[in-house]
């Protein structure tokens, strides 16, 4: 049998996922992180971004979350998520269309607070929509 | 006929009533199905923050951030979470009543207290109390707030545990038990005490990894867990208060129809009493001519 590790996933408005999986991928603030059974306890900030429950080797579920924190114990992996989506219910229109709309107020860089609040309405756009792709070639 | 007119209004009066009741009733019922799953959907957020609070709570930073310091105490914090509106049964007055019972404790004790208060409600009673200074206050928030809404008087409090001002916070609050039971509850919130023993995470010496660094990671954190907690007294208490107003309001109506029932045999006794009493009047007269 392999070892494995309790992930829970949850954002301020339900719990998104509850198992046991091999591996988990987050987006940490440092760089990529990938998590194993065992791990050493650690605490991060994540950023927006892609994150991947390996449940087997076949078996994987992505997620796309706005920013969160990460926590490991050698037994439990928890990822509290601003906001999670799962991959396959990501909006992709909505996605395309805010992602737009930022590039249009950077673009004209009205105020300082404006530009900062776009640049990273921008950044989670763009990760939403990456988040999407790969899922999508994954699947095909 | 002439014959109690008085309780024919007087019933008249106490119908109009029950409807308004029975209204309000059925609108409590359906905003607490609202905002019961509401309350529902949060919870597992605020659990498994606290959960790693807790563990948090075993491990041994370098660096010790003020909230998981204790220090002697001399002036308390409190945020109050209350309804907006009243006609909820006894739901805030219980909750007065036992923070006025901790108030006393803690004015014995010489400590000062400032309080942080959410919902009308809690507003009037303090205010109107001199033994508390209130620094802080917001209301009307509808029956599904934000966390933006409470963010304000949650700086106001934590700025003040950061510079001294205050040594302790708690958050009074109900807790929503099931429809018919809520409870009121007082819980502290810093410093950050485990109550609990975890046998595997205090036996041994350790630290998390923290990445970029502990006082940053520990700074959103813990803010977030203040914030994640007051939110989810605010929730909790918005579902306890649709509830509580549903089976005041049950009971209301239920009264008023014994009430009814009551005034309906009064003045059905007074009605045939009057009927016997001009039939043997006519008969008396029928018999003298």
């Amino acid at each position: 049998m392999t070892m494995s590790v309790h992930v829970d996933i949850v954002s301020a408005e339900k719990e998104i996922f509850s198992g046991l999986a091999e591996m988990v991928f987050c987006p940490a603030e440092m760089g990529e992180v990938g998590i194993t059974p065992g791990h050493a306890p650690l605490i991060t900030k994540l950023n927006p971004g892609e994150v991947r429950v390996k449940v087997s080797n076949t078996e994987s579920y992505p997620f796309f979350i706005s920013g969160g924190l990460l926590e490991v114990q050698p037994h439990v992996v928890t990822i509290l998520a601003d906001t999670a989506i799962r991959a396959k219910d990501i909006d992709e229109a909505s996605a395309i269309q805010a992602k737009a709309r930022a590039e249009e107020i950077l673009a004209n860089k009205t105020s300082r607070v404006d530009y900062a609040s776009a640049e990273k309405q921008l950044f989670q756009a763009i990760m939403q929509l990456r988040t999407l792709e790969r899922f999508r070639k994954r699947g095909s | 006929m002439a014959v109690g007119k008085e309780i024919r209004t007087k019933i008249g009066s106490i119908k109009n009533t029950q409807k308004i009741t029975r209204a309000m009733e059925m609108v409590a019922a359906s905003k607490m199905r609202k905002t019961k799953e509401k309350m529902l959907a949060t919870r597992p957020y605020s659990k498994k923050i606290g959960k790693i609070i807790k563990h948090l709570a075993y491990a041994n930073p370098e660096y010790k951030h003020p909230f998981l310091v204790s220090r002697s105490v001399k002036r308390i914090g409190i945020i109050v979470v209350s309804s907006d509106r009243g006609l909820c049964g006894g739901l805030n007055s219980n909750l007065f009543r036992k923070l006025l019972g901790q108030l006393t404790i803690w004015d014995k004790a010489g400590f000062d207290v400032d309080v942080c208060t959410i919902g009308t409600k809690a507003y009037s009673f303090f205010s109107g109390l001199n033994k508390t200074t209130v620094i802080g206050h917001t209301s009307k928030l509808g029956d599904t707030p934000h966390l933006n809404d409470i963010i304000g008087i949650i700086k106001v409090m934590l700025d003040a545990y950061y510079t001294g001002q205050i040594d302790e916070l708690h958050v009074v609050s109900n807790e929503f038990v099931n429809t018919m039971t809520q409870r009121p509850n007082i819980e502290q919130l810093l410093p950050i005490v485990s109550s609990e023993l975890d046998e595997q995470l205090s036996n041994r010496h350790w630290d998390y990894i923290y990445e970029p660094d502990a006082k940053e990671v520990l700074d959103h954190l813990l803010t977030r867990y203040i914030e994640s907690i007051v939110y989810q007294g605010l929730v909790e208490n918005n579902a306890c208060e649709q509830a509580a107003r549903m089976v005041a309001m049950k009971s209301a109506s239920d009264n008023a129809g014994n009430l009814i029932k009551e005034l309906q045999l009064i003045y059905n006794k007074a009605r045939q009493a009057a009927i016997t009493q001009e039939i043997s009047e006519i008969v008396a007269g029928a018999a003298a001519v």
